[in-house]
């Protein structure tokens, strides 16, 4: 085993509902639903109208201001609604399966034997472009960029993680497959981060052609960004890729078929979860599908991928795009009579204000209440406990909040994801909105300089 | 409990746009937060949040405070009773300290947090809790016999120029308190300095026992005595000054109980250990440079004693500490500390007029902790340059 890189600063947040590790078949769901709210800078333009019959793999909307990126159905059946939010913006096109998964047909093949462009075109055609993000920004990737490098995380960190040791079980030859592609697109190498605690999944220890990386320490250790941050770091003018490990096994699988085939596993945790399991199922099923009957109280946020960056979805909503994990937590709507100064041996918090700091092993049972107002910030030295990168969060924050472009690129706005300060809003003391506002940085930035 | 929330549930209306009382809400709201952790969930970002809040934070530094507070309070009643050279009982010192301390205390919050209230409302803001901790730490800072009317003006004074003039809680670039403090010295020097004015009763012409001096240690060092005495003449042992049975401002004497609350701040987190350390070891090393020179009694005073006289660990543990006044970066933290250690003994020993010096100090760090944090940022910036390829 290569160095491992110990990550000191951060915070594992115990809760209650960790997924047991057993492999259960999802009910098939009704419907799926790709949705351009899980992109980044997204305007769609709507490609397949409703009662129109797509395949998987059959495109459904593409990006109108970078038109070769398209995005395609997960299975086969008629589109149905195309739901609308706000200002009438697209939030996501609902496709109504009809069971018979037939299929687009796209290349297969050794990417060793194809161009570049040939393997491009195929992930654009078949719709898994999209899985590739760039750093900065955040985005679904350019395909006429050449990155430094690309980075995979082979682990998560995340309050209730899925344990992708597991996951990956018997995908060796997908991954490998899926490397492969990876490795045609870039000049630089391909990084896979490891945890270093536990024995890897086979399909880590054995790829080829990829650097592989030991990280140990609390989250955000399995955060892709820190670990880029830790191996090679973004300079202004850089750019890298980032791709999450199921995702590596899908394009393998295009590769290998020739089809379109997003099934992947998704973990159900959380604390009112009565029975978590790994669930097999279609991305973009409804959430419904593995939640029915399976959830201990009403009143419930459940939120697609984990308690800190995820997005809330309704009941009948639908999976995120590459979210591995659904968790579902109670929702915090109450008054609590001077919790401000009550011992709180049920609440969690870094600082040692309320007794729990007593019992460091227990597992909590957190709600969504924000547990006090928003402040200007006064505390100092919080952020930097959880963050293990080389980088000031507040001052970068208050560039941001103050819109200096100079200074953000200064402090290091292109090295950070909102995924990476989430643990910072978690601890925060004033209630801190620190990834709406990072993200309105990394807009700014974007329009100022594209 | 519930009936209560049903009676804020009810009149709650009145308070919000439209109703009668709309110019009150942020007044409404400020009481109602402090009765209940309202029921707000979080919309963006993390769905779970820390559940330390800034009331909490506040309150654990009023809390670190009590210590002082009541020791300050016996402290009062004994410094009287010595004066007139009677002997009382524990409770009867306590008593009659803390019928002099609590209008202190009251006059300064009401007028603080009046003041808060009104600004709050003026900028459609919640009320900050950062006036909790200022609002004690005036009191804790002030003579005994400062006159009522004194506290109000400094109070105001700290409240509106020191703080609200710059956007309010976390915008401020001095520490409240000190500004108070510093306001009354500069603008009543007479009432604020001298041998009179650390006792009870004593600027009003008390009846005192013969040859009584009211003179604090530091003073009485500044004017070359070898030997520091108490205010019947008996020399002062190292436990009386560590314990804080001397005269003083009123939180500021007893060293035993201003630990206790550094104790409390660092074991919360609410407080920077950095900060507390690094003035001790400020002072301790500018002390012992004092004493290698020598020269007056200020001078040759060992260094320990320097940090336990005066307000040295009062202003360590919790004036330095101030969160928005101070270094905000972690090494900026150390070297900030460090220089108002060094500062408040140069001041202490080399400044004619007055034998203090920690309040000054700690407002010129103050000053110029801003720049620490500038130098720390720019080392990181220039880390960041050097290793890009395209240039900025």
């Amino acid at each position: 085993m290569s160095e491992v890189i110990k990550i000191r600063r951060g915070l594992d947040i115990k809760l209650k509902g960790r997924a047991d590790k057993i492999f259960t078949k999802a009910p098939r769901s009704r419907t799926y639903a790709v949705k351009p709210v899980d992109f980044h800078a997204l305007t769609p333009k709507i490609v397949a109208k409703p009662c129109e019959e797509v395949k998987a793999g059959s495109v459904i909307f593409y990006d109108k201001y970078r038109p070769e990126i398209k995005y395609t159905s997960p299975v086969s059946g008629i589109v149905k609604t195309i739901e609308r939010g706000e200002r009438r913006r697209i939030v996501s096109v609902v496709i109504e399966a009809d069971g018979k998964d037939t299929a687009e047909t796209f290349r297969k093949g050794d990417p060793a034997a194809m161009s570049r462009e040939e393997v491009v075109e195929n992930l654009l055609e078949s719709g898994l472009w999209p899985v590739i993000m760039q750093r900065p920004y955040g985005v679904v990737a350019f395909p006429s960029d050449v990155p430094k490098a690309i980075f995979i995380s082979g682990f998560d960190t995340a309050p209730l993680a899925p344990d992708y040791d597991f996951i990956m079980k018997d995908m060796e030859k997908e991954f490998q497959a899926g490397i492969d592609v990876l490795r045609s697109l870039t000049d630089g190498k391909v990084h896979l981060g490891l945890d270093a605690r536990y024995p890897a999944a086979k399909a880590y220890t054995g790829a080829k052609n990829v650097e592989r990386h030991y990280f140990s320490g609390p989250h955000p250790a399995g955060n892709v960004g820190i670990q880029i941050h830790k191996i090679s770091p973004i300079n202004k003018g850089e750019k890298v890729w980032t791709v999450k490990p199921q995702d590596v096994v899908t394009i393998g699988r295009l590769f290998m078929t020739g089809k379109y085939d997003p099934s992947m596993i998704v973990s159900l945790c959380g604390s009112e979860v009565k029975k978590p399991l790994y669930y097999k199922l279609i991305r973009g099923a409804e959430v419904s599908s593995i939640t029915q009957d399976n959830i201990v109280t009403d009143n419930v946020r459940i939120i697609s991928g984990n308690v800190l960056t995820g997005k809330t979805i309704s009941e009948d909503g639908h999976i995120g795009f590459s979210d591995a994990q659904v968790t579902v937590i109670p929702e915090g709507d109450y008054y609590e009579m001077f919790g401000w100064i009550l011992p709180g041996l049920k609440k969690f918090s870094v600082s040692r204000t309320f007794l729990s700091w007593l019992t460091p092993g227990k597992e909590y049972r957190l709600d969504t209440n924000l547990h006090g107002g928003e402040r200007a910030f006064v505390m100092t030295g919080e952020y930097e406990k959880v963050l293990p990168m080389d980088i000031y969060p507040v001052a970068l924050l208050k560039a941001i909040i103050v819109e200096d472009i100079d200074k953000m690129e200064q402090l290091g706005i292109y090295e950070v994801l909102e995924e990476d300060l989430a643990l910072c809003e978690f601890v925060c003391t004033s209630k801190t909105p620190v990834q709406s506002i990072l993200r309105g940085g990394l807009k700014m930035l974007r329009k100022e300089l594209e | 409990m519930n009936a209560l929330r049903r009676y804020i549930d009810k009149i709650k209306p009145n308070v919000e746009k439209g109703g009668k009382f709309h110019f009150l809400k942020s007044t409404f709201e400020g009481f109602e937060t402090f009765l209940f952790v309202p029921n707000t969930v979080t919309t963006t970002g993390s769905h779970i949040r820390d559940a330390f809040d800034m009331k909490r934070a506040m309150i654990m530094v009023v809390i670190a405070m009590v210590p002082a507070l009541l020791f300050g309070m016996w402290n009062t009643g004994y410094q009287h009773f010595l004066a007139l050279g009677q002997e009382v009982g524990l409770w009867e010192n306590f008593w009659f300290g803390f019928l002099r301390v609590l209008p202190i205390i009251v006059v300064s919050y009401v007028t603080g947090l009046g003041i808060e209230f009104v600004f709050a409302q003026i900028r459609g803001h919640e009320i900050n809790e950062g006036f909790l901790v200022s609002g004690m730490l005036i009191p804790l800072v002030m003579p005994v016999d400062v006159p009522l009317w004194m506290v109000a003006v400094a109070t105001a004074f700290a409240v509106i120029i020191g703080k609200e003039v710059f956007g309010g809680t976390g915008m401020n670039i001095l520490n409240p308190a000190l500004t108070a403090r510093a306001f009354l010295f500069f603008a009543y020097p007479t009432k604020m300095s001298g041998d009179r004015i650390w006792i009870a009763g004593l600027d009003k012409g008390m009846e005192t026992v013969d040859g009584y001096s009211g003179s604090t240690a530091l003073a009485q060092a500044a004017q070359n005595n070898d030997v520091l005495v108490n205010g019947i003449g008996d020399p002062l042992t190292t436990w009386d000054k560590f314990m804080g049975m001397i005269p003083g401002s009123i939180g500021e004497t007893s060293t035993l109980a201003i630990l206790i609350g550094a104790f409390i701040l660092i074991l919360t987190g609410v407080g920077s250990w950095k900060i507390i350390v690094s003035v001790f070891a400020g002072g301790a090393v500018m002390g012992l440079i004092m004493n290698a020179f020598g020269g007056n009694a200020l001078m040759e005073m060992p260094f320990w004693e320097h940090l336990i006289l005066g307000g040295f660990a009062f202003g360590a543990v919790f004036m330095a500490t101030d969160p928005v006044s101070g270094a905000q970066t972690e090494k900026g933290k150390w070297i900030y500390g460090f220089l108002i250690g060094v500062l408040a003994i140069l001041i202490r020993v080399f400044n004619p007029g007055y034998p203090e010096g920690v309040m000054l100090a700690i407002l010129l760090m103050n000053v110029f902790a801003p720049l620490i944090d500038h130098y720390i940022m720019e080392g990181n910036i220039r880390r960041r340059l050097k290793r890009a390829k395209v240039q900025a």
